[in-house]
């Protein structure tokens, strides 16, 4: 291993430590028992093998959209529709196990693809917009988040809504729809399996195709990548299409293997983690299962720590935003960083002197 | 369909159009403001949020809306100087940091309600004060323009002023030439001896102060308390219609009104025609895309003329 890359280790760990760090100050200043909540909050997902089950059950989702969001920002499109295609994505999987009666194995697959098809329309729109018209991609899919929560509602009230549900919530999903139980004693699903293929794929796809180096080629250096013959607006368009397919898919997953009814009458937010999620990764799908784990792991400790403790779980939402900055700020380190490169070129340039 | 024209036609629509179009066109100034300067300010939403918490505390705290409305604007300008600092001394990307505020800000938010009130919802348990409505002299006797224009929140005339006045900020100013050189050209305004980093720092401040107006309206006069969320989207769409409107002060109030009529229609269509309600509330994203959509392609066009000459 280089000595960047474990730099950039170094880099990742010490902005976690740090943020992790400013969250407890916090809780130390606010809470009547500050050392009992932050306890609870690190070691509280070990308690049991149902809670550690959540942890795994709110990693599932973040990959789907972490892996999605990479290969969308790999093109270095800022296109947030990942929000917006997991919805849509859970959506038209639901409609398509209501509405489509198969047989058991065949039902969630079905429901699963469309769902993804779904959700890469939905990112595709912003990419199309950006080619014909120049348009933010940026601007237009922060829009179209909108415009799919409440499309997504008008369906749910016009044409799946069961009176007999109460709140707003479809019909019950039919069981040979339904995903199954990984692991007993917890909701873990199959969707786990799911999800580890496509952070396969992602990173084959993104790091050993010919296709995937093009996006990255394009999303570091528009000028050169065209100087270099790279068809940049097909690079976009798979780069967002698939990214939108991946979230969706994410979202029918999601969906088929937690919920009994489509009950989501506002955006859940996976879209927006997944920002968090491939900043820690660093674009790279490969990283996507463990930084969504560690995510998924500090939601749920502090949500346990606000079940017992006086401290509210908003608290993460702080160690988030600064893990995000630290990680992105080029200037952090970036003293250590310029010693570690100067020398590693010195050494290199002395090697090749004695040949 | 008769009633509703009669609706869309009567002032009490164009004062709702007002009404609703006010904290966006907040936004959409400090949208402009800071892409004048080169820095895209996505934390436009983040900051709305905020300003509008803490508007409501300091109301409340103080005993007067006046002093919630100051601090709620020196929490935004403080923000947004915050991003400065972020993109500009920790060469953070603008975009991420942004993202990253608005996170902090949507659960840092409930977290201080939580904190303070006790409740993870809504203000209600805290006694905040709202903003007077203003009767303006002379012309509330005008019949139908005064039905519009009186009696309208304050901050809705100074979001109006504020059209002119960062019109004049930008155009007929030292600070707005700088702004603008800074935005068009960083390394030819460098050469020049504009100090670059400066005039960004305040632009990002004033932007921060005008998204904190926004909120502080959301919270102490659209609304009288605050609840998690409430912003909406309103920043991001501010986003949008500056991109809409070319990024001047004019195109903004233009952009704005013609989303807050988009918005206060739907409210009229519901109660005149049955569309359902779910389409209605997609009105006005849909008018930002297809605005959007058109202004860049031409934009774009003209470019390329330009280039062909």
């Amino acid at each position: 291993m280089s000595k960047t890359s474990k730099l950039n280790i170094l880099r990742t760990a010490l902005s976690i430590i740090i943020a992790l760090a400013i969250s407890f100050i916090i809780i130390y200043f606010i809470s009547e028992e500050p050392f009992r909540a932050i306890n609870k909050m690190i070691l509280g997902p070990l308690r049991s093998r149902r809670i550690f089950g959540n942890v795994i059950e709110l990693m599932i989702p973040l990959i789907f959209t972490g892996v999605g969001v990479c290969i969308m920002f790999s093109a270095s499109q800022f296109n947030l529709g990942a929000e917006g295609s997991f919805h849509i994505g859970g959506l038209v999987g639901a409609m398509a196990a209501l509405w489509i009666p198969l047989p058991s194995f065949i039902h969630p697959l079905v429901a699963i693809l469309l769902g993804g098809i779904a959700g890469a329309i939905f990112t595709f729109i912003p990419a199309l917009l950006k080619i014909k018209t120049s348009s933010s991609e940026l601007v237009s899919s922060l829009m179209l988040n909108y415009i799919a929560l409440s499309f997504g509602n008008y369906i749910l009230s016009y044409f799946l809504k069961d009176p007999k549900a109460g709140a707003p919530a479809s019909y019950l999903i039919p069981n040979t729809a339904r995903l199954s139980i990984l692991i007993n004693d917890t909701s873990i699903h199959t969707g786990l399996i799911i999800a580890i293929l496509v952070t396969i794929f992602g990173y084959i796809f993104l790091y050993k195709s010919k296709t995937g180096y093009e996006i990255r080629v394009a999303g570091q250096n528009e000028q050169f990548a065209r100087y270099s013959g790279i068809n940049i607006v097909k690079v976009i368009l798979i780069s967002q299409l698939l990214g939108g397919f991946i979230a969706g898919i994410g979202g029918s997953v999601q969906l088929l293997g937690m919920y009994r009814r489509f009950s989501w009458i506002v955006l859940l937010g996976y879209g927006w983690d997944a920002v968090i999620v491939t900043t820690l990764a660093k674009k790279n799908p490969l990283y996507v299962p463990i930084s969504a784990f560690f995510l998924a792991y500090i939601r749920i400790g502090a949500d346990i720590m606000s079940r017992t403790t006086d401290v509210s779980p908003e608290i993460v939402s702080i160690t988030q935003g600064v893990i995000i900055i630290l990680i992105v700020a080029e200037q952090f380190l970036s003293k250590y960083r310029h010693k570690i490169i100067t020398k590693e070129a010195k050494s290199l340039l002395d090697t090749e002197g004695v040949e | 369909m008769q009633s509703v024209f009669n609706i869309i036609f009567s002032p009490d629509f164009f004062y709702d159009v007002l009404r609703v179009t006010t904290p966006i066109l907040f936004a959409t100034l400090a949208a402009t403001v800071a892409s004048r300067s080169g820095i895209f300010n996505i934390a436009l939403e983040g900051i709305m949020l905020i300003a509008a918490l803490v508007g409501v505390i300091f109301s409340a705290y103080f005993s007067s809306a006046w002093l919630g409305l100051l601090f709620a604007l020196i929490s935004g300008g403080l923000v947004g100087l915050f991003l400065g600092f972020l993109v500009l001394k920790l060469k953070t990307d603008a975009i991420l940091a942004g993202i990253a505020i608005n996170l902090m800000a949507a659960g840092g938010t409930i977290f201080l309600l939580y904190i303070i009130s006790g409740d993870r919802g809504v203000s209600s348990s805290i006694k905040s004060l709202v903003l007077p409505k203003f009767p303006l002299p002379v012309i509330k006797n005008i019949p139908i323009i005064g039905t519009i224009l009186s009696m309208q929140n304050i901050l809705t005339y100074v979001v109006l002023l504020s059209v002119i006045v960062i019109h004049i900020l930008l155009y007929k100013t030292p600070l707005g030439l700088k702004i603008r050189a800074v935005g068009e050209n960083p390394n030819a305004a460098e050469s020049v001896g504009i100090n670059v980093h400066k005039i960004q720092y305040i632009a990002v401040t004033i932007s921060g102060i005008l998204a904190a107006f926004g909120g502080a309206f959301l919270s102490m006069g659209y609304l009288s308390m605050f609840s998690n969320g409430m912003t909406a989207g309103r920043g991001f769409i501010g986003l949008a219609a500056d991109a809409m409107g070319g990024s001047t002060p004019i195109g903004a109030l233009l952009v704005s009104l013609l989303f807050g009529i988009a918005d206060s229609m739907g409210n009229v269509i519901q109660t005149g025609i049955k569309i359902p309600y779910e389409i209605v509330q997609m009105l006005p994203y849909i008018t930002t895309i297809v605005g959007l959509a058109i202004f860049s392609y031409s934009k774009k066009k003209q470019i390329e003329k330009l280039k062909s000459k």
